[in-house]
């Protein structure tokens, strides 16, 4: 609790017991005071105001000020005016109790928002503190931002990494949690790239500065979430519009409530019945449900709690409209490579009647000396240090393969149009991705498949999605027919599109915009080469973007790693959070104006009334935390 | 420009929507967002009048809730 929470707490004590006390006063009879008979009722009156000034003058003095200020509907002036009403027609416990209970429910949102916005500040708490930075030959401890690009810093085991920057020395492991919400450690060394915010585990890091602190991951994480209440929900504007018609028609209301049927039933003659309290008491009830503060504090709360939710597990989010939008998702659109599949090339299968790994020992050494993605993969395959010095004779034939001299024998490894022009027999096989076909001394070996292999969890990411609601899923590739046919049966899609150029995804999402029904439009892909699409979409999500900055600039909402998993989580995280927002919103709704019409005839009164307001708004902030979980 | 203000003692949702609203209402002022959640303010005005500007907001801000103190 802060200072001030502490003495509000005091008041509300301090307060209460006074109020306690008052309540034994007796309201009939007469007291003699200084020798003077007066009525109890009015010592009752001077003496409830203790309680009422103790809790309440803090309320009235800024209902004060805001009068002067020319604010007439806010809320601690409708506190007062309904409480100072009801100190005047004599139902002085009720006026206390309404500003007690007021405070009481001022106290209690002050600490639950505190303590939603720690937890937040908490999981966000990636901000690292210092550089130690090589000046001079010595390491010295700096603010981040002192860094600068170029130069040597160093970190330490349980550090957090400054600034973006690569590797010069050093090998251990890189917590990135805080980033990616994936707990299992990364294994990092010499020339790899690190990202601020992620934790050094084991290892001494010596780490050149790439970006300056203002322009590093951290920095821009930080930012995002930050800038993230700019970009408001419709619900969320909806509500803030609201609460400026719904006070002053309800302070109109009570207004009429207050004084027509008093001026009906004097002019009907009834004079006594017009001169009666009642109506403005239930006025008064009017005044005290008329603060809209429930809905106006629970909606940005609980979008507040998902964004920070959300941004634990990885997941970047930079507005609460984007958190609505993904909650309706009606078609989800995918780019391939590197979104469904992993984006490298892996084999798939050496294919042959033989020793398998002979082929690919064969394969990897016809391959040695080149730099090629295929190359590489085949060399991966392998898993044997191949040594290049007895490979000789290296001829790249353009557009079918090499031709290599390995441990004097002639190695052919191609595609099957390099078989052909050598006279070697063999059978062109279908499958999906390149294949290379191996060849020694004129006999036909076999061949190695190797492809851009799918991700390990994207197939139930597919069904994950359909669960949630999702009623089209399609795929935009500028891969071959083949690939993409091939990637799109595996996982189920609806529609695929092939051999895009950069714009014609742009036209072909335009025309998947110009279909959708009532939903939204989500865009996934790696965010490098696609903004105009990622900004395009109603929801544009780049995955795999840590250390990417223009994936973070160009999406609505970023997946820090390329887990598959986290597309559904995020509509899942979407869903519940609207969930909460309309649950309060009704909520409140019901209640409030229930409590209005029961006022009305005559079924409640304040008490009702303070619980509409206070109570309806506690519950709606404990609902609104839920959305952090 | 855009800069973050952290807001002190900002104790009402309500008054944070009617101050974002004053404060967009300002001379030279692009954008602005009064979080209650978050207890910040994000401005975004004019980059030659900014420092007036900002002198304008803490004006605006006193009227609508007199115990919010923005920190600049």
């Amino acid at each position: 609790m802060t200072r001030k929470q502490k003495r509000n707490l005091k008041r509300i004590v301090a307060s209460s017991a006074l109020f306690v006390l008052c309540l034994f006063i007796p309201s009939d009879g007469t007291v003699g005071v200084f020798g003077a008979e007066i009525l109890w009722k009015y010592v009752r009156g001077v003496l409830f105001l203790a309680p009422y000034i103790v809790v309440g003058y803090d309320v009235l003095r800024k209902a004060f000020l805001n009068i002067i200020h020319g604010q007439l509907f806010d809320e601690n002036f409708l506190m007062a005016l309904a409480t100072i009403g009801a100190l005047a027609i004599g139902e002085y416990p009720e006026a206390v109790f309404v500003m007690l209970f007021y405070q009481v429910g001022e106290l209690f949102q002050s600490i639950a928002v505190g303590k939603s916005r720690r937890s937040i500040t908490e999981l966000m708490d990636i901000c690292p503190e210092f550089a130690r930075v090589e000046r001079g030959g010595e390491y010295v401890e700096v603010s981040p931002e002192e860094a600068k690009v170029g130069e040597k810093i160093l970190i330490k085991p349980g550090e957090r990494v400054p600034l973006d920057g690569k590797i010069i020395k050093g090998l251990g492991s890189m917590d990135t949690s805080a980033l990616t919400g994936e707990s299992m450690p990364r294994d990092i060394s010499e020339g790899d790239d690190v990202i601020s915010g992620c934790i050094s585990l084991t290892g001494l890091f010596e780490v050149e500065v790439k970006k300056e602190y203002g322009e590093s991951t951290v920095a821009k994480i930080l930012e995002m979430v930050e800038t993230s209440s700019m970009r408001k929900a419709k619900t969320e504007n909806f509500i803030t519009r609201f609460a400026r018609i719904y006070t002053p028609a309800v302070v109109v209301t009570a207004l009429i409530v207050a004084f027509l049927p008093q001026l009906v039933l004097f002019f009907l003659g009834q004079s006594e019945a017009a001169f009666s309290t009642m109506w403005l008491s239930k006025a008064l009830s009017f005044l005290v449900v008329s603060c809209p503060c429930a809905l106006v504090i629970s909606v940005p709360l609980s979008f507040f709690g998902g964004i920070g939710g959300a941004s634990a597990k990885g997941i970047l989010i930079k507005g609460s409209s984007y958190l609505e939008a993904l909650s309706d998702a009606e078609i989800c659109v995918f780019d391939k490579t590197g979104t469904l599949t992993k984006g490298e090339f892996e084999v798939t299968e050496p294919v042959c009647d033989g020793d398998k790994k002979e082929l690919l020992r064969i394969a990897a050494q016809a391959e040695a000396h080149s730099n090629h993605p295929i190359a590489q993969s085949i060399r991966r395959a392998c898993g044997e240090e191949i040594d290049p010095s007895a490979v000789t004779d290296v001829t790249e034939v353009p557009g079918r393969g090499i031709k290599a001299d390995v441990d004097g024998k002639i190695t052919l490894a191609g595609n099957i149009a390099l078989m052909k022009e050598n006279n070697i027999k063999c059978d062109k096989l279908d499958k999906n991705g390149s294949i290379v076909y191996v060849a020694q001394n004129g006999q036909y070996l076999g061949a190695v498949v190797i492809a851009d292999t799918l991700k390990d969890n994207a197939r139930e990411m597919m069904a994950e999605l359909t669960r949630l609601g999702v009623k089209q899923t399609i795929m935009l590739t500028g891969d071959t027919e083949k690939a993409a046919k091939y990637a799109a049966d595996e996982l189920g899609l609806d529609k695929v599109y092939h051999s895009l150029l950069p714009g014609d995804k742009v036209k072909k999402l335009e025309e998947i915009l110009s279909e959708k029904k009532r939903g939204s439009v989500v865009y996934t892909g790696d965010g490098v080469n696609d903004a105009p699409v990622l900004k395009l979409a109603d929801v544009g999500i780049a995955m795999g973007a840590m250390g990417s900055d223009a994936a973070i600039e160009a999406a609505d909402i970023v997946l820090m790693d390329d887990d598959a998993a986290k597309l559904p989580l995020a509509i899942r995280i979407a869903k519940k959070t609207m969930r909460i927002v309309k649950e309060n919103i009704v909520f409140s709704l019901v209640v409030k104006i229930g409590v209005l019409l029961l006022t009305l005839f005559g079924m409640a009164n304040m008490w009702q009334a303070v619980f509409a307001d206070v109570g309806v708004m506690v519950i709606a902030v404990i609902n609104a935390m839920r959305a952090l979980k | 420009m855009r800069k973050t203000f952290r807001l002190e003692d900002l104790d009402c949702a309500v008054c944070a929507a009617k101050m974002e609203r004053a404060i967009k209402e300002i001379e030279g002022v692009h954008d602005a967002s009064v979080s209650y959640a978050a207890q910040k303010m994000i401005l975004d005005a004019e980059d030659e009048k900014f420092n007036e500007i900002v002198k304008k907001v803490v004006k605006v801000c006193k009227k609508v809730e007199p115990d919010c103190v923005i920190l600049v």
